[in-house]
């Protein structure tokens, strides 16, 4: 069965008899369907867990959007089908649809998965096998489609390189048109799969793992990563859009509920504050704001094309817009006037002061959120996160000030050399928090903790590091669990395993992929969710491969080995994050970049000035 | 003003439930313009009301809603923008104005007309009609539903077996809708033997009280 007349027979038939059929059928407002035969290029999008967590996902509305504006290309949508739908679909030899025409996925020219995190990786996997695309790039051939990957996962690329193509590094908006061109180029000449990837290895920030080869010691180490075709091409350097483009505003709104159902305007790419255990901070440098006045609009359209109840701004870092301060209080003003809600996550204590904080005091007041992320002002110079425990404490009080009841507050722990006493800091410092907030609003008070693993990401300062043993770790999450007992404090923490898990996955070499395969094979799915996520598979796949999990946990890098993602750039220096290593030990920090540049790499590595492309207008 | 909207749920609105309904109803009105008057309170909701719950799996011909809206608008320009804002499936065919003030919309319903369709091909009029009159001659018909115990048989009001428009054959039911009873066509269904793949129900028509009618 491969034709989209039997999968809507089958949809039709037997959708009613499977929970929440509407992730299956598509039909949201502002989908865009195009005329299937008179299109040339067909993408198909797909996102490896269900539709519910697929939907909002910004990455792919973008894509969907930048494709669907050529007149010559067609872009679709696919999301991991629930188990229960898994089961249906091979019962009845169904095949991987897509949500648009309900084409069967092989019938795609390109087929490219959002990898925004690591434990999807097991349900792409799924998802290609129920497509009946061969698991293995090298088992791909001219019939099947090209399979890309992007997101912020991908800065490894390694764990997925045996079954992806080519993976797209970086920001996504203009290397897809070249892609497309080069699919084009490709379809219409009836070339190879081979000058296909070739013509896609030529793009910048495109990495086709089939043409680097990796050679390891005998003690497991890598001892080289060389591109075979051209042994020139030594790294695959991200790629960036020197200009945001117009913000995406006809986002598709679900007749099914989905998570995070809003409309959301990023105000700004990358963030200056080097935080030594952000990935995300590093690996989207440089900086560049969007200007209040294209928010506004774009907020405004947003609201009118897609009639949502909520509103958000996004950015890994809101109040270090330059514009916020007169950003704010216009956006509150045009969600009253709207009647929708408005969210700005992602505040610092560093930047948004009483000011700013009154002007976000509107009608709904939800949870405030404020980010500490460690216990002690020590260790607070260690990871960079210049604010010690008195400004939070101020923060705090302005929040409870204008009204706020309900606080939330992120932390960490596994951070180099930390003591009990950077631990117990977390308790001291949430305590005092709830402390002043009984005596300034009383009894409502709700305070909630959220205290994280570190997991030393590629491309951090932080990435030489071992990921803490469990027993350290489990005796700290008892110490602030004893210490916030009876103090009305809720308190959550990750299940250290599945904490390993990410580890693993993005801190792996190619050697990697067969694990994730046997995990697959062994019925490995969902890995993301908890109740389905099961370490002993994983380790019965690292044993099975005849690998040491413990080799890419908990062992330390040494800072002259070849780590596995040397090959991929993300502009910021390796000299760069060892001297931020250097200094975090003797408690140095280093300023926001705005202030100072620090040379990590970015303004030489892309012959741009950062202080220009900041608020260059698109 | 309030107004009372007549559309119809097809399509992939099919695997939409009531909950989710209302929800796309207050996305459509903005969508289309125009301004929703909200209760008041610390959580202010929408005034909007549908008449009936009109279940995921079950496709609507004729339902209503009543829509609170800020400014006055002319019945055929509401209907004009509505549809333009509406996603996929869902149609309004008439808004009419209605007294502000009036009874809940809700309470004024009693019951629902049904047409089950018969999807699987090996259904015919005649062997519908024989097993439907078999079980309409019990006079009691004992189930569960949600581990409670109940008895369908009092909420057929009405059955027929004839074919569709299509040709197909069909079972025509009317059943209570309202706030002491509810009636179930895929309960019905259930009795009759017939697995949920093989039929599909629609709702024709809600029927008022007496003494709204």
């Amino acid at each position: 069965m491969t034709d989209r007349n039997d999968i809507q027979a089958f949809l039709d038939r037997y959708l009613l008899t499977v929970t929440k059929p509407g992730r299956y059928v598509g039909g949201e407002y502002n989908q865009i369907r195009k005329n299937w035969e008179q299109t040339e290029l067909r993408f198909a999008f797909a996102f490896p867990d269900i539709y519910d967590i697929g939907l909002p996902n910004l990455g792919m509305a973008i894509l969907y959007d930048q494709v669907n504006q050529r007149a010559d290309a067609l872009a679709e949508r696919v999301y991991a089908p629930w188990e229960d739908m898994e089961a249906l679909m091979r019962a009845h030899n169904v095949p991987l649809f897509s949500l648009e025409s309900k084409q069967p996925l092989k019938n795609f020219d390109v087929i490219g998965f959002s990898l925004p995190y690591e434990t999807l990786y097991t349900n792409m996997l799924n998802m290609l096998d129920l497509s009946g695309i061969p698991l293995h790039s090298s088992e791909r051939g001219n019939e099947d489609p090209l399979i890309l990957a992007g997101g912020h996962a991908c800065f490894n690329p390694e764990p997925m390189h045996a079954f992806i193509d080519a993976f797209v590094i970086g920001e996504g908006e203009e290397i897809v048109h070249e892609v497309a061109e080069a699919v084009k180029a490709h379809k219409s000449a009836g070339t190879s799969r081979l000058e296909l990837l070739s013509a896609l290895d030529a793009i910048p920030g495109m990495y086709v793992p089939a043409f680097f080869d990796v050679t390891y010691h005998e003690d497991g180490l890598i001892k080289e990563i060389r591109n075979t075709p051209n042994p020139e091409k030594t790294f695959v350097q991200k790629r960036i859009v020197k200009k945001l483009p117009k913000p995406v505003t006809n986002f598709l709104v679900p007749n099914v509920k989905a998570v995070n159902e809003r409309a959301v305007i990023e105000i700004m790419r990358g963030c200056s504050r080097g935080c030594r255990f952000c990935q995300a901070g590093m690996i989207t440098r440089p900086v560049r704001e969007r200007p209040a006045s294209e928010i506004l609009e774009a907020l405004q359209q947003a609201i009118t094309n897609t009639g949502y109840e909520e509103v958000s701004l996004l950015s890994l870092s809101s109040s270090d817009h330059s514009q916020i301060a007169e950003l704010i209080p216009q956006v509150m003003q045009l969600s009253e006037s709207r009647d929708v809600s408005f969210s700005l996550p992602s505040l610092r204590v560093e930047s948004f002061g009483p000011e700013l904080i009154a002007s976000m005091a509107g009608k709904r007041k939800g949870n405030f959120t404020i980010a500490p992320e460690a216990g002690s002002d020590t260790m607070r110079a260690r990871i960079n996160k210049s604010i010690d425990s008195q400004d939070i404490l101020a923060t705090a009080t302005q929040i409870f000030k204008m009204g706020w009841t309900n606080l939330k507050l992120y932390f960490m722990i596994g951070f180099p050399d930390e003591t009990i006493e950077d631990v117990q800091g977390i308790v001291d410092l949430t305590r005092q928090v709830r402390a002043l907030g009984k005596k300034m609003v009383g009894g409502r008070v709700k305070v909630h903790v959220s205290v994280n693993t570190l997991i030393p990401k590629a491309h951090t300062a932080f990435q030489w590091l071992g990921f803490s043993e469990k027993e350290a770790i489990l005796e700290k999450y008892r110490l602030i669990q004893n210490g916030l007992k009876n103090t009305g404090i809720k308190l959550d923490w990750p299940d250290y395993d599945n904490s390993m898990l990410e580890v693993w996955l993005s801190r792996g070499d190619r050697r990697l992929s067969a694990v994730i395969e046997a995990a697959w094979r062994a019925g490995a799915r969902f890995d993301a969710w908890h109740e389905y996520f099961k370490v002993a598979i994983w380790e019965k796949a690292f044993d099975d491969e005849g690998l040491d999990p413990r080799f890419y946990s908990t062992r330390a890098r040494c800072t002259d080995e070849i780590l596995p993602w040397d090959h991929i750039h993300t502009g910021v220096s390796k000299k760069y994050l060892l001297n931020e290593l250097k200094k975090s030990r003797m408690l140095e920090t280093t300023a926001d970049c705005r202030q100072v540049c620090h040379g990590c790499g970015i303004q030489a590595n892309y012959a741009i000035s950062c202080e220009k492309i900041r608020s260059e207008v698109a | 003003m309030r107004m009372r909207v007549t559309y119809q749920k097809d399509g992939a609105l099919l695997y939409t439930s009531t909950l989710d309904v209302q929800t796309l109803w207050e996305r459509s009105v903005r969508r289309a313009g125009l301004k929703l008057q909200y209760s008041q309170g610390f959580h202010p909701q929408p005034r909007i009301q549908i008449a009936n719950p009109l279940p995921l799996g079950i496709l609507g011909e004729s339902e209503l809603i009543d829509i609170w809206l800020i400014e006055e608008e002319k019945p055929a320009e509401i209907v004009r923008r509505l549809n333009k804002a509406l996603p996929e499936g869902m149609l309004v065919t008439q808004v009419e104005l209605v007294e502000e003030n009036g009874p809940s919309l809700p309470k004024q319903i009693d019951a629902s007309e049904y047409r089950v369709d018969l999807l699987n091909g090996t259904e015919t009029v005649e062997k519908l009609q024989k097993t439907a009159a078999e079980m309409l001659s019990k006079a009691t018909l004992p189930r569960v539903r949600n581990r409670k115990a109940y008895d369908l048989r009092p909420l057929i009001q009405d059955l027929t077996v004839q074919e569709n428009t299509n040709g197909n054959p069909a079972i025509y039911l009317k059943m209570p809708s309202n706030s002491s009873q509810t009636g179930r066509p895929e309960e019905v269904m259930a009795e009759l033997g017939i697995p949920l793949e093989d039929f599909r129900v629609t709702r024709t028509r809600l029927i008022f009280a007496e003494k709204y009618a």
